[in-house]
């Protein structure tokens, strides 16, 4: 039995320090970008979109150790929307997980860094190894039916994209979840609006996307993806009280932070060149 | 053989508190015991096989020994990708188990076979694949499956299965059961066709032809020591598996003969053919359409000992 640590339970937004996230959010979004612009990744507009969210998890809300990474008693986040892995690696390596400097490997034959999350064992801080769609959400909801098997007070939070949920899997997992009563799972969607190929709206009726999780049974709450004071209120209520698992449509910007890039789904495969690299950094305001 | 699971689940239930029982909308009244021993590790996740198989690989990176039952398709092709990725990849311990290998629902159709499960599980890196051949193997498989630090897929028949095994033979995974000794040729079988190998056997015997039987319960990994050693003594060896000739444990077994130094015994594959069947009817009739009858393989191996003699 590995050593467990008992994650006092973070005050509620009273001690919340926005403008440390807010700076933070807009490092790792330069990171992101200079990382597509140096390695050709793309999917970069779907990694900014989520940045907030991350940083609103990994920074404020999460019970998690990065010294004790596979601590029983820790809370789990899975990045089901695996396409976002270069935002999710620059924030787990702010929060400590590995050494910054790792990530000079990504894009580099041998790096454990693919373009999608690898799996746990090959880099502490992951979940599950994501990157085909609609894999996450049901995982998430075995780790949490295993904290009630198992009498764990851990909670489970998963991040879908709009794109994702057309996978038939992901409704699988909530008609279980909701019959199951799991209140400690929760779902965050990245709604930005946008798949690979078009809107998200065109291609599979998305909406009314809030009302669809309530009628599969989820207690389903909407807000602003890119604001942090408020996301972190949301993600602080799992579980919520009402015995239901909580979804959280989370309306983002693809491409958010950069104003030649936000709502313009053609960043989903460009890569920026190296004066819109510069371009979007002084827009962001990190050197 | 499932009445053996159902059983053999329970106790195993009872046992360790790590084992978890996730079914797909099945098996009415099977696991009422099992239920009763262990309420809060039993979970019917109803007709969403993709979904299932995600919750199992979510509980196993969680310490728990999930163990997923359904009929074969449904827990193999239909969520083949989840097996692949988030059980596989993972190296989840997930025991994956099908009822009704094979032709067993025969006259279902072909929606309810399972000739190609083997093929495409095998093909998964880390899989063991596991195929009993009666209620004795089975109850051992699912023991040492639970107990196998890795995802396994295990294939059992339906109920009613002859028993081959009077005393529980020493069962571990990766290594052959001879189940009958011989002189003159080898029939290697895999899962719930074994009684008719036997037959075979027994014809052979009545026209002095003296053969041996092994269940390989084990197709993936290969037992490739027993195969040396078959391969080396017999001029002919027969595998027969109620499975796709494409794939399963002859193929897998012709794979391995590639590679060996020649001159080696010669090899003859019994199995189903690359059709769909459209002609429903009971297992027996589906198993003779393909040939699989203690008469057919019988004559087959006479005819290529007598041609080879030639």
């Amino acid at each position: 039995m590995s050593a467990t640590t008992t994650y006092t339970k973070p005050d509620r937004a009273a001690q919340l320090d926005l403008p440390r996230l807010s700076s933070l959010a807009r490092t790792l979004r330069a990171r992101i970008i200079e990382n597509s612009h140096k390695t050709q990744t793309p999917h970069l507009g779907s990694c900014l979109s989520c940045v907030d969210i991350l940083v609103a998890a990994y920074f404020h809300v999460l019970r998690i150790d990065p010294a004790q990474p596979r601590d029983p008693l820790r809370d789990r986040f899975i990045l089901s929307k695996g396409h976002g892995a270069p935002a999710l690696f620059h924030v787990l390596a702010a929060r400590g997980f590995y050494p910054e400097s790792m990530l000079e490997t990504y894009g580099q034959d041998g790096s454990v860094f693919a373009e999608h999350p690898p799996t746990p064992d090959h880099l502490p801080g992951i979940e599950a190894a994501t990157g085909s769609l609609g894999h996450g959400l049901p995982m998430g909801l075995g780790m949490a039916l295993s904290a009630r098997i198992q009498g764990h007070p851990y909670r489970v939070f998963a991040l879908l994209s709009d794109g994702e949920c057309n996978e038939g899997s992901v409704w699988e997992a909530a008609m279980l979840a909701a019959a199951q009563r799991v209140d400690k799972l929760a779902v965050i969607v990245d709604f930005n609006k946008w798949q690979a190929t078009g809107r998200s709206e065109q291609i599979m009726a998305l909406s009314p996307l809030v009302e669809k999780w309530r009628a599969f049974g989820w207690n389903a709450q909407e807000t602003d993806g890119h604001d942090i004071r408020a996301l972190v209120q949301l993600l602080e209520r799992v579980p919520d009280g009402s015995g239901k698992p909580v979804a959280i449509i989370a309306h983002t910007v693809k491409g958010k932070g950069v104003s030649f890039m936000e709502d313009d789904n053609n960043w989903h495969y460009r890569t920026p060149n190296a004066e819109e690299l510069a371009a979007a950094k002084k827009e962001l305001g990190v050197a | 053989m499932r009445n053996a699971f159902a059983d053999e689940i329970t106790k195993l239930g009872a046992e360790d508190p790590r084992v978890v029982l996730l079914s797909g909308d099945i098996g009415n009244k099977m696991f009422d015991k099992f239920k009763t021993a262990a309420e809060s590790r039993f979970y019917n996740c109803g007709v969403a096989e993709a979904n299932m198989m995600g919750v199992a690989a979510g509980m196993a990176l969680c310490g728990l020994r999930p163990v997923i039952y359904t009929i074969t398709p449904f827990t193999t092709t239909r969520c083949f990708e989840q097996i692949r990725v988030d059980v596989c990849y993972h190296r989840a311990p997930v025991t994956i188990v099908g009822t009704g290998a094979g032709l067993s629902y025969a006259e279902l159709g072909p929606t309810h076979h399972s000739c190609e499960d083997l093929a495409l599980l095998r093909a998964l890196p880390g899989m063991t694949v596991l195929a009993p051949c009666d209620e004795v193997e089975v109850r051992l498989a699912l023991r040492a499956a639970i107990a196998h630090d890795g995802p396994v897929y295990m294939r059992i028949g339906k109920k009613g299965e002859p028993v081959i095994h009077q005393q529980p033979p020493d069962f571990r995974i990766g290594h052959a059961i001879t189940i009958r000794q011989g002189e003159n040729v080898c029939l290697i079988s895999t899962g719930n066709i074994m009684a008719v190998v036997l037959s075979a056997a027994d014809r052979l015997s009545e026209r002095g032809i003296s053969a041996r039987v092994e269940s390989f319960h084990t197709v993936k990994p290969l037992d490739r020591e027993r195969l040396l050693e078959l391969f080396e003594r017999y001029p002919l060896i027969a595998v027969v598996e109620e499975h796709g000739r494409i794939g399963g444990l002859g193929s897998s077994i012709a794979e391995w003969l590639a590679e060996q130094e020649a001159p080696r015994a010669r090899l003859l594959s019994f199995g189903t053919d690359d059709v769909f069947m459209h002609e429903v009817g009971s297992q027996e009739y589906a198993r003779d359409k393909f040939g699989l009858t203690a008469d057919n393989i019988s004559t087959k191996v006479l005819a290529r000992l007598h041609t080879m003699r030639h």
